[in-house]
């Protein structure tokens, strides 16, 4: 039953900032590897992430190994950034001429931007800089497709929805369905499915 | 949002049908195999990266089959395991890796006296120091207390080997050592739970035989020559059962040019690296699970293999030291190697290690040049990297020690003797460690508790000339924890401090944990509160209780506080903003009146937002003025009284 993958392994970032609901979408996207069959390893770190902090979960899946919690440096095959200067942040580290992107456009102003020392570059800049570092490169309005569905947090399952339909991975909205109505209540499962197929047909 | 593992079911332990892998935390993992093990009391202090370990099994506590506890400190959640264990129970206890510093005098009197049910002690150390004040290694624990060491390299072995640990202590009748690292505990990977044992044994502590008798006898380290035998008869049959234990596994060519030996994360890394130098027909790994005392057969056969041996471990080299005791003890045999690691610079001695910071030290020895990008896209790379600007931490919008911090700022400018804080761990070392924000008025930052310890001897040095008042800060887990001595050496000696303790309702920089003065426990029953304040009290000490949202009259307070001698008490008490009854509730709707915000003219500095720097308060570059961000803004209404101008405005919200 388990699909193919277009590389072992297959080596996801998924960053944001803390509160973005960054760990909830690797675990999600993780588990649903998991049940398709893969080897999975997630690296992340938290504790201080919740106050304001760039954070990164690395995700390594493959057929048969278990790899370690953190990619190599230039190593990435997927970025998903719930950020859009998370996106340029972590292709800085680990971008390489074959890495696809889905950016989240809704910026998260860092503390030096609040207080004007430091500048925050245009949507236009970030568009820029991220289509000249990635071979693909789509961008998203996951927060404020969420915001419509009534939490902005739902940002991260729509980004999760886009990795489902860029069909590089062998996950589907009905691995996800599975995955989501044993984690969490009926009710908060449906909105989830809805941000999921938002995010699924964006990128379609 | 909260994103804790389990609470949104992401990762339940074992639900789906039993053989199944499921996706668990490393710490969910060790949690799962002290289950399995069939464990009845586990107790710990929060801690990153170990507090996931408590908080799984306390989703799995019941009355009679697992008591689990968040203990007052490190110390006491290890004699209360310990109890257990004396009553013939198997016990846990969890903590992070400075938290066994705290342990340590017990446990080496415990390591000593032995134990009965099978007792294990799981660290979880921090390279990198990614969570932490310090890079300490409790690995020495193990040999500095004579008690075997373990350390999972995946995420199956965590569950493994926290199982097995139990049965090894048994075994032996002393405390097994289990150490994690972030990078495992933080980490998630696929785990297949086993079956859950029925759990039976009656809590009895047998003490009726003589001293001698270790089954009957009292528990005790005495006659010490004699126990201390005893534990290293103890120590020899570990290493007997590890000469032969599946947890040290070896993968490469039967005659490796580079023999590298590895354990933990370490080990992950070294696979990693000599897939990315495609050296595998070249170096061989050694992964050690046992890692003291080492096996010397095991460490025997394979040093024999090969003539140049590299250690990857970390973050100092206590395994290259130990493997390099075994080779000089064993080199007649397997002759003259040459050593790589720590010591020699192969690797550095201090940070968190990563696969290419293996990969470089390997591919050095072998003469390998790790692959790089194209130089066009790494100059493509560079060209854009300016442009990612920092991300400073701070403190979140709503946060109460924003608040506090300003109001100890102002007092001590006030006050004009140059006074300032001594510093602890929480949340609030922010304090102490960003230098750019106004509250940056701690100046030490130690160990838990110490800032009040510090703070007790800067309290004594007026007769040496010292004229500057001294405030120890301390949050509300903190005093329990280690607080609470300092301070009352400070009432005794005399010594002049201003003692404040932020008391946020929780253990909240590891996730809410209930301490002694929350009236609830970590199975979720009703608990008695111990009060912060009644105690300073009984102390001696005066004590004050204010709201660090009141600007004016808590600087007042404290202004006056400074000014006496002695040992004084102020407990600035506010929730957390990310307190579940605080969170996503505004008390107030703050805006900024441009008409009165006199915008870089204005003679402040921009206090509003260079200073103060809530993440809710913005500087519009454009229009030059302040303006609230209000989707950020938690509403705490604090800011209202900092503007020198009075241009934030605020007003009671809505009751939902």
């Amino acid at each position: 039953m388990r699909g193919t993958l277009a590389k072992d392994p297959y080596n996801i970032v998924i960053t944001g900032v803390g509160g973005q609901g960054n760990v909830m979408a690797s675990r999600v996207l993780s588990d649903m590897l998991v049940r398709a069959g893969f080897k999975v390893t997630i690296g992340e770190t938290f504790g201080m992430s919740q106050r304001g902090g760039s954070v990164m979960s690395h995700i390594r899946v493959s057929p048969e190994t278990v790899w370690s919690p953190q990619i190599p440096k230039g190593g990435a095959d997927l970025i998903v950034a719930l950020e859009p200067l998370e996106a340029i942040r972590v292709l800085a580290g680990y971008g390489n001429p074959s890495v696809k992107v889905l950016v989240n456009m809704r910026p998260i102003y860092p503390v030096g931007v609040i207080t004007g020392e430091d500048q925050y570059p245009s949507a236009e800049t970030i568009r820029k800089t991220i289509t000249a570092l990635a071979a693909a490169a789509r961008f998203l309005a996951a927060t404020d497709e969420a915001v419509k569905l009534g939490n902005p947090i739902l940002g991260n399952i729509v980004m999760i929805g886009a990795v489902a339909g860029l069909g590089v991975l062998p996950i589907d909205r009905g691995l996800f369905e599975t995955v989501i109505r044993e984690g969490m209540p009926a009710e908060r499962a449906v909105a989830n499915l809805r941000a999921f197929a938002i995010g699924e047909a964006a990128v379609a | 949002m909260n994103n804790k593992p389990g609470e949104d079911g992401m990762s339940v332990n074992g639900s789906r049908k039993e053989g199944a892998e499921v996706l668990l935390m490393g710490n969910e993992a060790i949690a799962r195999g002290a289950l399995e093990a069939g464990v009845r009391v586990a107790a710990g202090y929060p801690g990153t990266p170990s507090s996931e370990i408590i908080e799984t099994l306390s989703r799995f506590s019941e009355t009679g089959k697992l008591y689990v506890e968040w203990s007052t400190n490190e110390k006491v959640a290890m004699e209360v395991a310990a109890a257990a264990s004396f009553a013939g129970l198997r016990s846990l206890c969890v903590m992070k890796q400075n938290g066994v510093n705290v342990a340590s005098d017990f446990l080496l009197h415990l390591t000593g006296s032995g134990t009965r049910g099978g007792m294990v002690l799981v660290t979880c150390d921090d390279p990198g120091a990614l969570s932490s004040v310090n890079e300490g290694e409790s690995r020495h624990f193990a040999r500095l207390m004579e008690i075997p060491l373990i350390e999972p390299a995946d995420f199956g072995e965590a569950k493994e080997m926290t199982r097995w640990a139990f049965e090894l202590s048994e075994e032996i009748r002393n405390v097994v050592m289990v150490r994690s690292v972030t990078r495992m505990s933080h980490a998630s990977g696929n785990v297949v739970p086993g079956p859950l044992p029925v759990l039976k044994g009656k809590a009895e502590f047998i003490c009726d035989g003589p001293v001698s008798d270790v089954e009957r006898g009292p528990v005790i380290s005495a006659p010490v020559i004699q126990k201390h035998r005893l534990q290293q008869e103890k120590l020899r049959r570990a290493v007997a059962l590890f000469e032969t234990s599946p947890f040290n596994a070896y993968a490469g060519p039967d005659k490796p040019e580079l023999l590298i030996i590895t354990s933990s994360a370490c080990a992950l890394y070294s696979r990693e690296a000599v897939a990315l130098l495609g050296a595998e027909g070249r170096a061989g790994i050694l992964k050690l699970g046992t890692t003291w005392p080492l096996p010397p057969a095991l460490l025997k056969r394979h040093l024999l293999m090969a003539e140049k041996v590299l250690i990857v471990e970390e973050v100092l080299p206590f395994l290259e030291d130990q493997v390099k005791i075994l080779a000089a003890e064993q080199a007649r045999e397997i002759g003259i190697k040459t050593f790589y690691g720590k010591n020699d610079g192969t690797l550095p001695m201090v940070g968190e290690l990563n696969p290419d910071l293996v990969a470089e030290a390997v591919g050095r020895i072998l003469g390998i040049s790790p692959p790089a990008l194209p130089a066009a896209y790494r100059e493509k790379l560079q060209e854009f990297a300016a442009m990612v600007t920092k991300r400073e931490q701070t403190f979140c919008p709503g946060c109460p020690h924003r608040a506090s911090f300003w109001i100890i700022r102002e007092a001590l400018q006030r006050d004009r003797r140059r006074g300032f804080v001594c510093g602890d761990i929480g949340c609030y070392a922010m304090a102490a460690l960003f230098q750019a924000a106004g509250f940056h008025t701690a100046k030490t930052l130690h160990a838990m508790g110490s800032g009040t310890g510090i703070a007790s001897g800067f309290g004594k040095l007026g007769p040496f000339g010292m004229e500057q008042p001294v405030i120890a800060v301390c949050g509300d887990s903190t005093f329990y924890h280690a607080a609470i001595p300092a301070l009352i050496n400070a009432v005794h000696q005399k010594a002049d401090i201003t003692f404040i303790a932020l008391d946020n309702s929780g253990t909240a920089m590891t996730g809410f944990q209930p301490h002694p003065g929350i009236a609830v426990n970590a199975m979720g029953e009703t608990a008695p509160r111990v009060e912060i304040g009644a105690l300073c009290s009984a102390m001696g000490a005066p004590v004050v209780c204010e709201d660090p949202f009141d600007l004016v009259r808590t600087r007042e307070t404290l202004n006056r506080l400074l000014e006496s001698p002695g040992v004084k008490v102020l407990i600035l008490k506010q929730s957390c903003a990310l307190s579940p009854e605080k969170k996503g509730k505004k008390q107030f709707l703050v805006q900024v009146d441009e008409a009165l915000c006199r915008g870089e003219d204005c003679g402040c500095n921009r206090l509003c937002t260079r200073i103060f720097r809530c993440p809710g308060l913005l500087w519009n570059r454009e229009r030059k003025k302040a303006e609230i961000d209000e989707v950020i803004c938690a509403g705490c209404g604090f800011c209202t009284g900092i503007c020198p101008a009075g241009a934030i405005l605020s007003e009671e919200a809505a009751k939902s």
